[in-house]
């Protein structure tokens, strides 16, 4: 008896040694978040703290379950519930009368509860609700998905709190993408700031200088005025002053882009303007209705394929560029083609032309203005850091001007058809004498100044509503653009425009943007006195008239 | 000896064409006024005040048309800045009827015009001292355009800009003009410009006889300005103008000083120019920076074309037709009223470089021609 007895207990040791390893796994694997159904268990209960402590908890060790996220979302939602019978998790999908379709939180089973008394909800109530909130969001930190997570980074650095600093410890250890760590280590560093030991605090207001935020500034100016101790006071004016005085270089940074984006707009306008002006001496007053018409095809283009307004903006390009062109041509042929050497009478003839373009277009369109659609690409701005940021339709309207201009430069230079046009300019008997057909080079010159226009529209229907006067608000910039920068030199129109744009913005803030646009134009009158021919004037004997 | 001819008379003895337009407008101006003042409504003979404001009206951009044929048809110089001038002499004629409301305006103060108060300027602001005088404002309507003329006339002409630069610059000044007119805090009524005027000189703006007497002022003003311009062109000065619009070159080779011919001509059509501003305003009622877009100036040397550049009298007939048909079609087919405008910009520089003037100057000589074609013919058939 007393031997079965030993064996018996035998086994139970045996059992129960098995039962504390086992056990122990268990216990591991818990802390491995295996052990989540368990540990959600006491949502169930009534009282308010409970749950508040179960989702400290939850969040603490499972935030890397990915059922904790659609967890607490559908508690937030009210949406959560559990069976009375056997406690089982369940989210409501849809409510069909009395049919209640669930699907079971842990095995994504569906379920077909019938009967509303068989389950509970989870309640929840304000303060709670506003809990699981912010836990969700610090919950995205450790999502599988970087840009959530950059997302959730940025969330936590916009309401900074005390809570959040393990929470960013904790993350900060396994993140690999740079971008996100850099978030988090500015909300670490502002609240070590604001919170660290007195050693972290001055720390992290030494490396608060490199910060540009207004949260970092904020700190950093209660920090200077709460603060206690003198040292930790200093630094932070210091760190102040220089912050404010790198923000004021980013601000003329970004005044220099402002400044170069308007007059890559000018640039656009103008160079279409610097060829038939400049090249062929024909005042094309209607050249401003040739920039509405490429951006009226652009709009035209978007009515049409509402689908594809990603890549409008791209075949509007050719597109505009043949409309206006083509435009051009027929205004080549049936006007200014009578009137070549008479630049007085070419002026009033193409701005008659111009008052019937823009009539015609409020009698197609309407005289409202229109809306061209931005697409996705183009939206948004390029974020260098936290004071300086570069909206991308203007970066990319500073690139696209250049290329047309590079493009423009390039036509003139080195195709056969820039050299008849160069030829047919400089002396028009011999270049006729020549074997160049004339007329059709005129045609052709006047249609790629004019396309070049159309082109200007595009770009300009990013910026601007798209109206019928469109044309006329940038008619006398460029005329100014073109007569400042010399006639007939494209460089000298590149220089004109981006020095326009500079100083326009430049003054702008000084005088306001009517006086600035008056200052300018009082300074190119002034200008050309002392310089008729433009910065660049065209020199020998064919600059004479 | 024989007895000297009256000025105006010597003025006008070759000039078959002034002389019939100036004559017809007078007979159309006294009808207007006598029949607005003496014949009752019923009358069909009656012209309504309407009319008079509107003929009042278009002799008031007669005179801008003549002023700037002056310059751009016997100086060469296509100014597409006329309308500053213009609008300068109009807004010292608005500045000086706002102070002669004085405290009948809406706010009831008498320091200071409505929109002052409105905008909460609280002081007058100096450039609006002396317009409370008719004589001194009656002095700077003149002075005010002629400054300007005379800084940017001295500049641009001193530095040799001629030609399509000239007329670009010219247009860029009004349009740097009408943006500062627009803002507001430049003390002139911002877009709004000025307005709501009560009397002028005491008498009742809106009364008939004012209105009457507005008019024959304007056709007087008219026929001086016309009197004035022919007078410079055929003094030898004229001739001197004439030759620099066809070959400025040679005639500062010969050793004139080709800027003060021009400077003098452009400050004197500045003038005129300026005074059409001041009458166009009582009548009209308004002014506001419109005036100053660079739209009106090109539009009025469409009127010019129009008639006939470089006759003067071509000018007046082109204002009235191109204000005529403006006045027709904006209340009858406004649609259509931009696309004739532009057309007639089209039409008129391709087809007709002389204007209506060319026209006719042409179909009467080709009636003379056909009278000489008869004559010899006849003289034939008798001789057969």
């Amino acid at each position: 008896m007393k031997q079965a007895m030993k064996i018996n207990m035998k086994i139970n040791i045996k059992t129960k040694i098995t039962q504390i390893i086992l056990l122990n796994l268990l216990f591991l694997s818990s802390l491995f978040a295996s052990d989540f159904k368990d540990d959600i268990k006491p949502l169930t209960s009534k009282s308010y703290k409970v749950k508040t402590e179960v989702i400290n908890t939850l969040v603490e060790k499972h935030f890397e379950n990915e059922k904790l996220s659609s967890l607490l979302k559908s508690m937030l939602n009210n949406e959560l519930f559990y069976t009375k019978k056997d406690k089982t998790f369940v989210t409501l999908v849809k409510k069909d009368g009395k049919n209640y379709h669930t699907v079971n939180l842990l095995t994504s089973e569906k379920l077909e509860i019938m009967n509303k008394r068989m389950f509970k909800k989870v309640k929840t109530n304000n303060k709670l609700r506003s809990i699981i909130r912010s836990k969700l969001a610090q919950l995205n930190l450790f999502s599988q998905d970087e840009n959530i997570r950059l997302e959730s980074a940025k969330n936590i650095f916009k309401n900074i709190n005390k809570g959040s600093l393990e929470l960013i410890n904790k993350a900060l250890l396994n993140e690999k993408s740079e971008e996100v760590k850099e978030v988090l280590i500015k909300s670490k560093t502002i609240l070590h700031a604001k919170f660290g030991t007195y050693e972290d605090q001055l720390n992290a207001v030494k490396n608060l200088a490199d910060a540009l935020s207004p949260q970092a500034l904020q700190t950093l100016k209660e920090i200077s005025s709460n603060a206690q101790q003198e040292e930790l006071k200093v630094l932070a004016l210091q760190s102040i002053e220089e912050i404010e005085s790198s923000k004021s270089f980013y601000a003329f940074i970004e005044k220099i882009f402002f400044g170069l984006s308007l007059g890559s707009v000018l640039l656009l306008a103008a160079i279409g303007l610097a060829i038939t002006f400049g090249v062929m001496k024909v005042i094309n007053m209607a050249h401003g209705e040739m920039i509405m018409i490429g951006a009226y095809t652009t709009y035209t283009l978007q009515q049409i394929l509402p689908n594809m307004i990603e890549y409008s903006i791209i075949i509007a390009i050719p597109l505009a560029f043949l409309v206006s062109a083509m435009v051009g041509v027929i205004i080549e042929r049936l006007v200014i083609r009578h009137l070549y050497g008479r630049p007085l009478e070419t002026l009033l003839a193409t701005f008659g032309i111009s008052l019937i373009l823009q009539q015609i277009v409020r009698t197609i369109y309407s005289p409202l203005n229109q809306e061209v659609k931005t697409p996705q690409w183009m939206s948004g701005a390029l974020e260098i850091n936290d004071a300086l940021s570069f909206t991308y339709n203007r970066l990319y309207i500073v690139i696209f001007s250049f290329i047309v201009f590079i493009g423009i430069l390039l036509v003139l230079k080195k195709t056969s058809l820039g050299l008849k046009v160069r030829a047919v300019t400089q002396n028009r008997q011999m270049a006729q004498a020549m074997g160049i057909k004339t007329g059709l080079i005129d045609a052709m010159t006047f249609g790629i100044g004019s396309g070049i226009a159309g082109i200007a529209g595009v770009a300009l229907s990013q910026l601007t509503n798209v109206g019928p006067n469109l044309g006329q608000a940038y008619i006398v910039d460029s005329f100014m653009v073109v007569v400042f920068g010399g006639v007939g030199n494209l460089w000298g129109t590149l220089i004109a425009a981006i020095s326009l744009g500079e100083l326009n913005k430049f003054i702008e803030p000084v005088a306001g943007a009517v006086l600035a646009k008056v200052l300018i134009l009082v300074f190119i009158i002034l200008f050309i006195q002392k310089r008729p021919r433009g910065l660049f004037p065209q020199k020998g004997r064919d600059a004479q008239d | 000896m024989e007895k000297r001819k009256p000025i105006i008379t010597r003025i006008l003895e070759n000039d078959k064409g002034g002389k019939i337009v100036l004559s017809v407008l007078f007979i159309i101006v006294l009808y207007v006024c006598l029949a607005n003042l003496f014949i009752p409504q019923e009358s069909a003979f009656y012209i309504s005040t309407y009319t008079v404001t509107l003929l009042g009206k278009y002799l008031a951009f007669a005179l801008l048309a003549l002023a700037l044929d002056l310059v751009w048809g016997y100086l060469g110089i296509l100014s597409l800045g006329h309308g500053a001038f213009f609008s300068l002499g109009a807004y010292c004629m608005g500045m000086y009827l706002m102070r002669q409301i004085g405290d009948r305006g809406v706010y009831g103060n008498a320091e200071l015009p409505d929109f002052m108060v409105f905008m909460n300027i609280k002081e007058l602001p100096w450039f609006w001292y002396g317009f409370d005088s008719f004589f001194i404002t009656a002095f700077l309507i003149a002075l005010v355009p002629a400054l300007l003329a005379f800084v940017f006339g001295y500049l641009a002409f001193r530095s040799r800009v001629t030609g399509v630069y000239l007329s670009i610059i010219t247009q860029a000044l009004t349009y740097a003009l009408m943006l500062a007119f627009f803002r507001n805090d430049m003390g002139f009524g911002g877009n709004n410009g000025l307005t709501d005027f009560k009397d002028i000189l005491g008498f009742n703006l809106q009364n008939d006889t004012t209105r009457v007497s507005l008019l024959m002022i304007s056709f007087f003003a008219l026929f001086m300005g016309y009197i004035i311009c022919k007078f410079i062109i055929n003094s030898k000065l004229g001739r001197v103008c004439i030759a620099i619009r066809d070959a400025e070159s040679r005639v500062r080779f010969i050793g004139y000083k080709v800027e003060q011919y021009k400077l003098f001509i452009f400050i004197v059509s500045a003038i005129l120019a300026g005074i059409a501003g001041a009458l166009y305003v009582p009548q009209v009622g308004i002014i506001n920076p419109g005036v100053f877009s660079p739209l009106f100036s090109i539009e009025l040397v469409i009127w010019v074309a129009i008639g006939g550049r470089g006759t003067l009298y071509g000018a007046i007939i082109g204002a009235f037709i191109v204000n005529y048909a403006s006045t027709y079609f904006t209340s009858a087919l406004p649609e259509v009223w931009l696309y004739a405008l532009g057309g007639l910009f089209v039409v008129s520089t391709l087809y007709l470089p002389k204007g209506v003037v060319g026209i006719i100057a042409k179909l009467s000589s080709l009636k003379k021609q056909n009278q000489i074609n008869n004559n010899t013919q006849k003289a034939a058939n008798v001789t057969a």
